[in-house]
């Protein structure tokens, strides 16, 4: 069973190979090959759960040493396979999410000229996130974590054509570096500190190792898991990184990258339980990020940038979870889970819409398109129960926990996090409603010409309004797109209620990340109504806003909030502002020292030697007998070193 | 009379040759010079040989007569070449390579 | 044999001690000679006898073998060696002393001196009282211990100088060989070359056509009594080792033409006469 581990990464690996090096000839088949190997993947996958499942909780884990990497002295770096449950979990969910990806992709991509070399990219982001997810060590994991930003930045800047998706991909790679600069620095600490980086003996050793140390690591690895979950400060990419084709969106969004810092966070959670100051900023980062991602998420006019601002919103959830230590883990990849299936559910839903809408992307210009796409409404809108957690459906279950555990944290903190997970679940239903009756209710704006909006005055070109202005024929995706839309629903509306029963998830995870039962000072049924309570009233604000009252086709000027919001909370005006501008000043004083200093002394040394060997030049007289001279010269002063070492 | 006084001989007889060496411009004489430094040292050698009871320095001694016999044979071939070509044995004409 | 022993034994004698102060002192007069001799031939010389008499102190040491080499190899193959490339090249120019290189030879003096004082200061420090002799390791024979050492501690050595050697001899040979490139001339090319470039187109003039000086070392005679520089080797010119007698012809033939016209009387002979004389007494000066 252990083999088949390798070919869970080898499957997709070997695909985008063969679809990147293939060449034209496989421009017929290569979506084919993608997905099929994709799929396979997924099936291993599943064997694997299997066999996992026919063991005891206790040695569910397997090994596999595939090689020596780098076998320097005490540096052991191996290719090695650790298959876990937690791992398992990962593995379902990247391969079985992105498998329905690559389904729909065939019929969503259907008219793209590169579509092999879309699913080759598709394929190495499986092939990297599963690395990733598999390895047994750090530096390998840093592979597969680097390998998950190459395979982002090609595929959202899959139409490099367009100049703000090549910014977007070069945006979303950079953010990542400074969070992959976290992690290489993380591993090289725990390489100095534990003498290795494979998970077991790291892991083990963290109790004879001191606090400070352990803190170090772990906003390290904090650092890494903001960058690559999207999490404040590092957050700034993942809203650009709509311009992707929106499968990727869905992949980034469901299956693959953002959930790797919290893989990160939960796998190092033995690290993170030794240093509660780390836990506290995971904990910070993530209360923050829920709210700044949910109020993002309010303002966005943009479909997709409105989902990824529910996206950031929902990874904060996970990431705070996980920052509460053993009572939070569990939760937290419960949730990913089933915001793996809603959140790709609502971004199939989307391209759907968009692929109905000729890819017009803005929410104003949608409008009571649940007569003319009636799949997409059903499974969109069930996502949408889902992750507002509507009693019953998968998001409810695992959001719940996830807030109860919060108020469970104890102390000051229990209620502000608490709180602050609260009213994030009061704005994912106020956002998440105005993007539900945004799109699939009230007037059907499209059919008038749009007008220039005021607010952002360059968003269309004025060619299309100035000839005469066709409508959109809004019509249901055909059955590639819809099938994955229909599975997704399922996973949306009964994934979470298979998992709590008998608290089924939690106890399949605690071997690998332990568990404890929070104690909240609030009973059960009391938070969940609580919750309950702010999502009505979430649910009826948007009612009240975008259900009664018509929706203007311009974006009103709004608030200084909203307009903060449009603009993601100032973050880039921030970035350019401290970074950019505070970056532009340092290069230039360094650049000066680099003239006057660092070019000074070289410059200097070089005329000085320069200065010197002119001189020295006239010592060679092409007079054997000066030669002669200098070496005598040269063994006199020798033997009077000699004699003067000898103590004459 | 203490043998050192052969090493004092061999001292003075190679920085005679030396001089030679740096003082003389026919190339003939300056390997003369630099025969009479090679002797001296073989002098030395020998002295040394007796001063430590064994024959190592005479050994050493007589490589250093195969070396100058087969230095000389090559350096004579060079100045031979080099008095054909530019008709001088003199070294400071041979002072060709400089900047 | 036995006294050699003994000579190389633990003490030196009064004898040799005399010996070293005698020869050691030529051995030094004939280093400075080899150095400041104007001729190579006779630093050559000079160099010989320094050898000469380091071969006797090799002898004095109890290094009979190489004492023995030093005579054979250095003073008889070497020197010769030096000796005949001198001859080939030329013993004709002189050194002239004269340095041209700026300060060099103050450097030289100030650098030797510096080494020497030095050399000589560190062996004044090394205070050799005892010495062992070699009457031990000369008890099997001297070629005998040499021998010994050689074919077994430094065999490798021994081997490696027999390949310098051959590469020595073979560099050597390289080095003088010259390879014709062309077709060597033919007399008739020669001379058809000489008459174009309008050179001396016949032979030169035999030198000493004189009955009683027929050598090679005396100038011919124009027909005006003055000796032709045509007619002598350049190298014994420029060595100065040509013998003029044209004053001393010049004389003998104004006596000659004096006492015929003495006996014939005329007065044109004689002042013909007196013409001749003077011209003779100008050469002589």
């Amino acid at each position: 069973m252990e083999s088949l581990i390798a070919l869970l990464v080898g499957a997709p690996l070997v695909g985008a190979a063969v679809l990147l090096c293939g060449g034209k000839r496989l421009d017929r088949t290569g979506h084919w090959l993608g997905t099929l190997l994709a799929v396979v993947s997924f099936v291993i996958g599943l064997v694997l759960f299997a066999d996992m499942l026919g063991r005891g909780a206790e040695d569910r884990a397997l090994h596999q040493h595939l090689f020596s990497w780098i076998p320097v002295g005490g540096f052991q770096a191996d290719v090695a396979f650790q298959l876990d449950q937690l791992s398992m979990t990962f593995v379902l969910l990247i391969t079985g999410v992105g498998s329905l990806i690559h389904i729909y992709s065939i019929g969503y991509m259907e008219h793209d000229e590169r579509r092999r070399r879309f699913f080759g990219y598709l394929n190495l982001f499986l092939a990297a996130m599963l690395l990733l997810v598999l390895a047994d060590n750090y530096l390998l994991l840093y592979v597969g974590w680097e390998g998950v930003g190459l395979a982002s930045y090609l595929l959202i800047g899959f139409w490099q054509h367009k100049p703000s998706a090549a910014t977007a991909a070069k945006k979303a790679f950079l953010v990542n570096r400074v969070g992959d600069m976290g992690l290489s620095i993380a591993i090289m600490l725990m390489f100095t500190t534990f003498g290795t980086f494979a998970f077991g003996p790291v892991l083990g050793a963290v109790g004879d190792t001191s606090e400070g140390k352990l803190t170090a690591i772990g906003l390290m690895l904090l650092l890494a898991a903001c960058g690559k979950s999207a999490q404040v400060p590092l957050q700034s990419w993942l809203g650009d990184a709509m311009e992707g084709p929106t499968p990727v969106s869905a992949l980034i969004h469901a299956a693959t990258m953002v959930t790797a810092g919290v893989y990160l966070i939960t796998r190092s959670g033995a690290i993170f339980n030794g240093a509660p100051d780390a836990q506290t900023a995971v904990v910070a980062v993530g209360a923050v990020t829920l709210l700044f991602g949910a109020i993002v998420g309010c303002a966005k006019d943009d479909i997709k940038k409105a989902l990824a601002g529910s996206t950031m919103s929902q990874i904060g959830y996970m990431i705070l979870a996980a920052g509460l230590g053993p009572i939070g883990y569990a939760f937290a990849i419960m949730h990913l889970v089933t915001h793996g299936f809603f959140k790709a559910g609502l971004f199939l839903g989307a391209g759907s819409v968009m692929h109905g809408m000729n890819d017009e992307v803005d929410m104003r210009r949608y409008g009571g398109l649940r007569k003319y796409m009636p799949i997409t409404f059903v499974t969109f809108g069930l996502g949408y129960l889902a992750i507002i957690g509507f009693p019953g459906l998968s998001g409810f279950f695992s959001k719940d926990k996830i807030i109860e555990a919060a108020f469970a944290s104890g102390g000051t903190q229990g209620w502000i996090l608490g709180g602050a997970a609260l009213l994030g679940a009061g704005i994912t239903a106020f956002y998440m409603t105005r993007v539900m009756l945004m799109t699939f209710f009230g007037e059907e704006r499209w059919r008038k010409a749009p007008t220039p909006s005021p607010a952002e005055p360059s968003v269309e070109p004025a060619a299309e309004t100035r000839g005469e202005y066709t409508p959109p024929h809004p019509h249901e995706s055909p059955k590639s797109m819809t099938l994955p839309m229909i599975l997704l629903a399922f996973g949306s509306v009964f994934a979470g209620g298979l998992f709590s029963i008998n608290e089924a998830f939690v106890h399949w995870l605690e071997p690998v990340t332990s568990f404890e039962h929070g104690h909240s000072p609030l009973s059960a049924a009391a938070v969940t109504s609580a919750t309950i309570v702010v999502l009505l009233f979430g649910v009826a604000l948007a009612w009240l806003q975008y259900g009664r009252k018509p929706v203007p086709a311009v974006a009103p000027r709004g608030s200084f909030l909203t307009r903060a919001a449009r603009r993601d909370l100032l973050q880039d005006d921030f970035n350019h502002v401290v970074l950019v501008r505070g970056g532009e000043q340092l290069t230039r004083a360094l650049e000066q020292i680099d003239h006057s200093v660092v070019d000074g002394a070289v410059n200097g040394t070089a005329v000085s030697v320069g200065g010197l060997s002119g001189r020295l030049r006239r010592l060679q007289t092409g007079y054997v007998r000066s030669y002669a001279l200098q070496m005598l010269g040269g063994a006199a002063v020798l033997v009077f070193a000699t004699l003067l070492m000898r103590g004459v | 009379m203490n043998p050192i006084n052969y090493l004092y001989l061999a001292a003075l007889l190679f920085t005679i040759g030396a001089a030679g060496v740096l003082i003389r411009r026919n190339a003939i004489v300056l390997f003369m010079c630099v025969e009479l430094m090679l002797n001296a040292c073989n002098l030395a050698f020998v002295a040394f040989s007796r001063l430590h009871g064994n024959l190592d320095g005479q050994i050493i001694a007589f490589f250093t007569m195969v070396v100058a016999a087969a230095e000389v044979v090559v350096g004579l071939a060079i100045i031979v070449t080099i008095f054909r070509t530019r008709h001088t044995a003199s070294v400071d004409d041979a002072s060709l390579m400089k900047l | 044999m036995s006294s050699a022993v003994l000579a190389a034994a633990s003490a030196t004698s009064t004898g040799e001690a005399v010996q070293f102060w005698i020869l050691g002192t030529v051995a030094v007069v004939g280093a400075l000679a080899t150095v400041l001799m104007k001729r190579a031939v006779h630093s050559a010389l000079s160099l010989a006898a320094t050898m000469i008499i380091l071969a006797v102190f090799y002898l004095a040491n109890g290094a009979y073998f190489l004492g023995i080499v030093q005579v054979v190899v250095y003073t008889g193959a070497i020197m010769m060696l030096f000796l005949f490339v001198v001859m080939l090249v030329g013993v004709t120019a002189a050194d002239s002393l004269k340095e041209t290189l700026k300060g060099q030879r103050w450097l030289a003096a100030g650098a030797g001196l510096g080494f020497g004082i030095l050399l000589i200061a560190g062996l004044g420090n090394a205070s050799v009282k005892h010495f062992n002799g070699l009457g031990e390791a000369n008890a099997g024979g001297n070629v005998q211990g040499l021998a010994a050492l050689i074919f077994t501690k430094y065999v490798f050595a021994f081997e490696l100088t027999g390949a310098l050697l051959i590469t020595a001899a073979v560099g050597a040979m390289v080095l003088t060989h010259k390879e014709r490139t062309e077709r060597a001339k033919t007399q008739r090319e020669q001379a058809a070359q000489r008459v174009r470039e309008g050179t001396q187109v016949v032979p030169l003039p035999a030198p000493g056509v004189y009955a009683r000086h027929n050598a090679v070392d005396v100038p011919g005679l124009l027909p005006d009594g003055t000796p032709s520089e045509l007619t002598v080797n350049p190298t014994l010119r420029k060595r100065g080792q040509i013998r003029d007698v044209s004053g001393e012809s010049l004389a003998e033939l104004a006596a000659l033409e004096r006492r015929s016209s003495e006996w014939l009387e005329r007065g044109e002979g004689t002042e013909r006469g007196e013409q001749v004389r003077e011209r003779g007494e100008e050469a002589t000066r």
